[in-house]
């Protein structure tokens, strides 16, 4: 790889030991991948949170903080374990909320931004096109590239730091125009009609193209999608199938046409989403009882759009005395709804909106463990991928059946 | 036992040389998706290797899935002796790699011929990243 004289001198260790371990670290990734040089970027979204990072790599960042490492870019965190003024109440562990102040403090102390949120780009980072970014989050990556037209790779935890340190990634995958051109064609026939409606959709496409290397375009769809829609297509494309870009002709910035979208190369394949698919794809989740022990709104985290929606639906309405629900966003969206009436509305129904934490890592085996809990219902397709792990019966339904579900405490097949 | 040395070649990985008994996953792999991150065991119940240790194997795997959750966790699990001592995948992604590099595991992609044809599980493998190249040393019984 060839380094421009400033990532010498990093290497060489002007810029402090903590830039210098991040340059090494990055040289390795870029030259896995390929990459022959090194980029600057605006902006950093880290991706850390105690739960995901373990004993192992607070200590990699307790170790940066005490070799006076200095963030050189904007960088932002992501959303967290807790909502610190919440957490006792549902029974999430102290041991972690201690540990997600002592992250918050250490990355503050190193220049970072304590945002806390998984939607940056709804509210506080609008990616602009052809900006250079490094971002840690799957869904803010793909959204950045796919719907801005800015430039990331999956920057995950370490790399995140990595970046925020040296102000510069590897020039790799979706930096280079051969890897952001698309390889599938995406013929959609089954049209969603809400923002759930296109995460089933990527549930579709991600489940058949399940790796980062692959793009998929779509075209077919008569719909004008909302952010929200955006958002919910990217992040199920990106949790399905690891996918970090994607077009749709028309829509997106790098798919003025389909030509355009597929760099003048003929797809590999295609995929068709056939009438009833998107419908289909909901009932592929199969309650194993019929009680809705917890509903889940907010992953990725909500807007102020979606959380209106979900007061107006809730309105009057009581949640299930044996049903949990929980919304979760960040503080501007929280702040908003305070001031709206929102919060007041979602709370007197019996559900709580959370600021700052995204439910797979708040602690979900803890929390099944202390409740009950195993059949989760949510709108959100990536929530209702990722949950199995901790031992969940993840029920993914369109935004309306979830509040049912949440009112009656009943999940129908 | 075949008498032919199986021997996979490509471009250079990330780590150091290892060998280890290798653990074969028909199924993609993520960290967050599919591992119970404090036993280290495969958790999600739909996977082919649901129950399964990482510790000390060589995972052979066709794709790395899931987001950054992964580039730190194998960190951690090594850090409790939990963690593969080498991942081969016909497709790496970046959070994999990462996550490696952080770790000090060894890891390599797009080998020929793809591991997850030549592999078994329980075969013995030796890992040589830098130099570019797999070898079963011992196949399994």
């Amino acid at each position: 790889m060839r380094l421009a004289r400033e990532e010498e001198a990093i290497r060489a260790g002007q810029w402090g030991q903590p830039a210098r371990h991040a340059l090494e670290m990055q040289m390795a990734v870029g030259e896995f991948f390929g990459a022959r040089e090194m980029v600057p970027v605006t902006s950093a979204h880290l991706t850390g949170d105690p739960e995901s990072m373990g004993d192992a790599g607070l200590g990699f960042v307790e170790d940066l903080v005490r070799q006076g490492a200095r963030f050189v870019v904007p960088t932002t965190t992501n959303a967290r374990n807790v909502d610190f003024d919440r957490y006792r109440e549902l029974g999430q562990p102290e041991e972690v909320a201690a540990k997600e102040r002592r992250l918050r403090d250490l990355v503050v102390a190193m220049g970072g931004i304590a945002l806390d949120s998984c939607t940056n780009y709804q509210a506080i980072c609008q990616p602009r096109f052809g900006e250079r970014l490094a971002w840690g989050d799957t869904g803010t990556v793909i959204y950045a590239n796919a719907v801005a037209g800015a430039r990331s790779n999956f920057e995950g935890g370490p790399a995140s730091y990595a970046a925020a340190l040296t102000g510069r990634v590897p020039a790799y995958g979706m930096h280079l125009p051969e890897h952001r051109w698309g390889t599938h064609l995406v013929e959609v026939r089954d049209q969603p009609r809400t923002a759930s409606d296109w995460g089933a959709l990527g549930v579709l496409v991600g489940r058949q193209l399940t790796n980062y290397w692959l793009v998929p375009v779509f075209t077919g769809l008569e719909a004008e999608p909302s952010g929200d829609a955006l958002k919910q297509l990217g992040a199920t494309l990106a949790s399905y199938g690891s996918l970090a870009m994607f077009h749709i002709v028309g829509v997106t910035p790098e798919a003025r046409s389909r030509e355009d979208a597929f760099g003048g190369r003929a797809p590999r394949g295609r995929i068709v989403v056939e009438p009833g698919a998107l419908d289909r794809t909901y009932r592929g989740f199969v309650p194993e009882r019929d009680t809705a022990d917890l509903v889940v709104f907010g992953t990725p985290h909500l807007s102020l759009f979606e959380v209106r929606e979900l007061a107006g639906r809730l309105q009057g309405r009581r949640v299930h005395p044996k049903t949990v629900l929980l919304l979760t966003t960040n503080h501007h969206v929280k702040a908003m709804a305070d001031r709206l009436g929102y919060t007041a509305v979602i709370e007197d129904a019996g559900g709580r909106i959370l600021a700052g934490p995204c439910y797979y890592i708040m602690t979900p085996r803890e929390l099944a463990r202390r409740h009950g809990f195993r059949t989760i219902v949510t709108d959100s397709a990536k929530l209702a991928n990722i949950i199995p792990a901790s031992g969940y019966n993840a029920i993914f339904r369109p935004t309306a059946e979830c509040v049912e579900a949440a009112v009656t405490g009943r999940v129908s097949a | 036992m075949s008498a032919a040395p199986v021997i996979l070649t490509g471009h250079a990985g990330v780590g150091e040389v290892v060998e280890g008994e290798a653990l074969v996953s028909p199924d993609g792999f993520s960290a967050r998706y599919d591992l119970d991150r404090v036993t280290g065991r495969i958790s999600r119940e739909s996977h082919a290797l649901f129950g399964a240790s990482l510790a000390g194997k060589v995972l052979v795997c066709p794709l790395a899935k899931g987001g950054f959750a992964t580039s730190w966790a194998l960190l951690d699990l090594r850090s409790r002796g939990l963690a593969p001592v080498a991942m081969l995948f016909t497709w790496a992604n970046p959070v994999m790699v990462q996550g490696a590099v952080l770790a000090g595991i060894a890891l390599m992609d797009q080998l020929v011929p793809d591991p997850m044809e030549v592999i078994t599980t329980g075969d013995r493998v030796r890992v040589d990243p830098k130099a570019g190249r797999v070898e079963v040393i011992v196949r399994a019984r």
